[in-house]
Order: structure tokens, then C-alpha cells, then sequence
């Protein structure tokens, strides 16, 4: 048998296969969270956590579930998980929770956890299962981080909630970029990130 | 009060867009948007759900997981909320199991031109943020039924609209890069930028 390349399993969803712009998972709560750089971290955090585990524990449990029931069982594994993750940040993080509002609770149905227990966890061994979802989890969170990024810099020339560039609103010289305040600026910072990540790897380019 | 229902309705479908202003389903928004039958065919399924599954949550919150709700049972002080999410998508499953087999043996028809799409709606994010934004704004029963409704049908004009546009766009020559997803996103966000145009008004 081939020696496991954990490193791969690791790093290839960063760029090679990232859950977002190849495998299109998980955009939803990509494009409602990033417009503070602290929210688009803490939500990173918690889809890394809950993916890793619930791959850990789906793959553990993989021999022993008949396949009509799984997604049902693959379900409740993902929802306490979710639970646990909501109560933590909750406890520790109350304002950010307040801001995450409803996003925290979706990401039960963030296609990412659904989609790498489904198409990975159920065939492979625990702790491969367990590398593939922090992979996973890290790639989802490089797109979180860099939107997130752009659009507090640009929109409110802060850097986690430190002032970079001063808005003219408070004397400063920078006007802020109200579109990046705005929804609709996410889809185009990723469009542009996958035009970028294309271009890079032209053998992700789509068929026309 | 019918015009309080009225202008949730119409808040539900214009001005809170659940694909458009909160950006949820967005998963399946993007992969099912190519040809507008399916897209139909995903619309008409997630409004039926939605209707169903938002009235059912609003009714086992309210009744069951709702702090000092319990006191029929003689609980006063039992809080259930944090159990909320579970119970919402095992409802979610349930149901979608449970219409997938009454439109199996009554209406096939129906049950066919939905084919896959209806087991998919589960994982649709757009159902259980309806759910969740139900529980935070406090709905009452009859609330729930209209926002259910109303938030349903917004979403599946969205998915509609955006695979009228994808079907047109096939004729036209994108950068290498940006076809496929890039270009779709771009899209989202241009359709996103114009819902914005309701967002300031108050009913």
C-alpha cells in the first residue's frame, strides 16, 4: 500500500481544490460574514472545527451504518457539533455571536461539512478523514479571510477594528468604498479570486 | 391586519430576498441556476417546503422549546432553545421525506419533474435560515405561515431569474478564467446590487 501523504490531504484544498471556487460549497455564510475581519475569522474557526470532527466522527462510525439511514445520522453528528460550537462562541464571544446572528447555526447546512462527510469521511479511515477536513476547513477559511480583508480595509480602512486609513469622516483623508460595505461587493471579490486561482491553475478552467 | 400580512409577504419576496439580501441556498443558487426549467422545477419544490416547514418550527417553538413554554406540562423554568437547531433540521428532513412520499403516490407527476431536487432541499440553507429568522424576529403562528410562503417565493424567483440570465450568457465570450463559476458570481452580485434598490422602503 502507498505511504498516506498526509501533507497533501492537508494542503491541497487550500489552492488545488478549494471547497469554494472548485467545489462550489459553502458560499452562503462566505458572502453574509466578511464584512469585519473578526467575524470572517471566528466563522472560519468554527466551520474548520466542525468539519474536522464531524469527518473524524462519521468516518469512525463509517462500517456501521447502513447507507439508507446516513445522511439522517450524518445529520445529527453535525448538528451537535454545531450546537457546541454556537454555545462556545456564545460564552466567549458575545458580540460577535449578536453579529453572526443566524449564520452560526447554518453552517449545519453549509454544503462543505455535508459535502466532505459525504464524499470523503464515508470512505476513508479516521485520521486521513480528520486531515481532510482541517484542509478543507483552511481552504474555506484563506477565502473567508482575504474577502473579509478587502472589504474592511477598503470599505472601512480598518484592520481588526484598528484604524488603518483614517476616514474623512473622522478628519482623516480616505473615503471609504461604500460598495464594500455592501452584500454584492463578496461575490465580486470572489469572482476575482477564482479568476486569479484560474489562471494559476488552467486545468480548472470550466468547460464552455 | 390583512395589510400587516400583506407587507410581510412583500417584505419577504422584495426587500429581505432570502437568495438576494441574505444570501442563503446560495450553494444550490449557484450549481442549479443553468437551465431555467430545473431552475423552475427547484423553485416550485423550495416554496413548498418552506411553506410547510416554517408553520411546523414556529409551531414546536412556540409550544415546546420556548423558555416558561412548557408550562402546560407543569416546567416552568425548563429553557429548551439551545436543543432549537436539531429539532429544526431533523423537522426540515422529516418533512421533505414525508412530501417526497405523498407526491410519489398522489400527484407522480409532479413528483417526477422535481426528481432529485426534493432530497436536495434538505442541505438548502434557505430553509433553515427561514426557520432561524423565524425564531429571532418572534413570529406568531400566522406570521410564520406568510413568511414561509413569501420567503419561499422570493428565493425561487431569484433562482429563476438568474438561470434566465445564465441561458443568455451562453452566447457570449467570457475570459478563460471567469467562465463557469466566475462569471456566475459577477451575475449574483450585479442582481444583488439591483434588489438592493427595495431595500430602503418601509411598509
Amino acid at each position: 500500500m502507498a505511504k498516506v501523504k498526509y501533507k497533501e490531504i492537508l494542503f491541497d484544498p487550500i489552492f488545488k481544490s478549494n471547497p469554494i471556487t472548485l467545489q462550489v460549497l459553502g458560499i452562503c455564510s462566505a458572502l453574509a460574514v466578511t464584512t469585519k475581519l473578526e467575524t470572517a475569522l471566528v466563522m472560519s474557526l468554527a466551520v474548520t472545527v466542525v468539519v474536522a470532527f464531524s469527518n473524524l466522527f462519521v468516518s469512525l462510525i463509517r462500517n456501521y451504518v447502513p447507507s439508507s439511514i446516513r445522511i439522517l445520522v450524518e445529520m445529527t453528528i453535525i448538528a451537535s457539533l454545531v450546537i457546541i460550537a454556537d454555545q462556545f462562541i456564545k460564552a466567549f464571544a458575545y458580540d460577535v455571536s449578536k453579529q453572526l446572528s443566524v449564520y452560526v447555526g447554518l453552517i449545519i447546512t453549509n454544503c462543505i461539512v455535508m459535502g466532505r462527510a459525504e464524499a470523503y469521511a464515508l470512505k476513508n479511515p479516521p485520521l486521513q478523514s480528520f486531515m481532510d477536513g482541517v484542509g478543507n476547513g483552511l481552504g474555506y477559511a484563506v477565502i473567508l479571510l482575504v474577502v473579509g480583508f478587502m472589504r474592511e480595509l477598503f470599505g472601512s480602512g480598518k484592520f481588526f477594528g484598528i484604524s488603518i486609513f483614517p476616514l474623512t469622516t473622522d478628519g482623516g483623508w480616505y473615503q471609504g468604498n461604500g460598495l464594500m460595505l455592501l452584500a454584492p461587493s463578496a461575490f465580486f471579490l470572489i469572482a476575482m479570486f477564482i479568476w486569479v486561482l484560474r489562471t494559476f491553475y488552467p486545468e480548472q478552467v470550466e468547460e464552455k | 391586519m390583512i395589510e400587516h400580512y400583506l407587507s410581510l409577504f412583500v417584505k419577504s419576496i422584495f426587500i429581505e430576498n432570502m437568495a438576494l439580501a441574505f444570501f442563503l441556498g446560495m450553494c444550490t443558487f449557484m450549481a442549479v441556476s443553468k437551465k431555467v426549467d430545473t431552475a423552475i422545477g427547484l423553485g416550485i419544490a423550495v416554496v413548498f417546503v418552506q411553506a410547510i416547514t416554517v408553520p411546523v418550527n414556529n409551531l414546536i417553538y412556540q409550544n415546546v422549546l420556548k423558555e416558561g413554554s412548557l408550562a402546560w406540562a407543569g416546567l416552568e423554568s425548563v429553557d429548551l432553545t439551545f436543543l432549537g437547531l436539531i429539532t429544526y433540521i431533523g423537522v426540515i428532513a422529516a418533512i421533505v421525506q414525508i412530501l417526497e412520499m405523498i407526491l410519489d403516490k398522489y400527484v407522480p407527476s409532479l413528483y417526477n419533474s422535481l426528481g432529485i431536487f426534493l432530497p436536495l432541499i434538505t442541505v438548502n440553507c434557505a430553509i433553515l435560515g427561514g426557520s432561524l429568522f423565524m425564531v429571532e424576529r418572534n413570529y406568531n403562528f400566522g406570521e410564520s405561515v406568510v413568511y414561509g410562503f413569501g420567503s419561499g417565493f422570493g428565493w425561487a424567483l431569484a433562482i429563476v431569474a438568474l438561470a434566465g440570465i445564465r441561458e443568455k450568457m451562453k452566447y457570449s465570450n467570457v475570459p478563460e478564467g471567469l467562465r463557469g463559476l466566475g462569471i456566475t458570481f459577477i451575475t449574483a452580485g450585479l442582481m444583488a446590487i439591483a434588489f438592493m434598490l427595495f431595500s430602503g422602503i418601509q411598509l
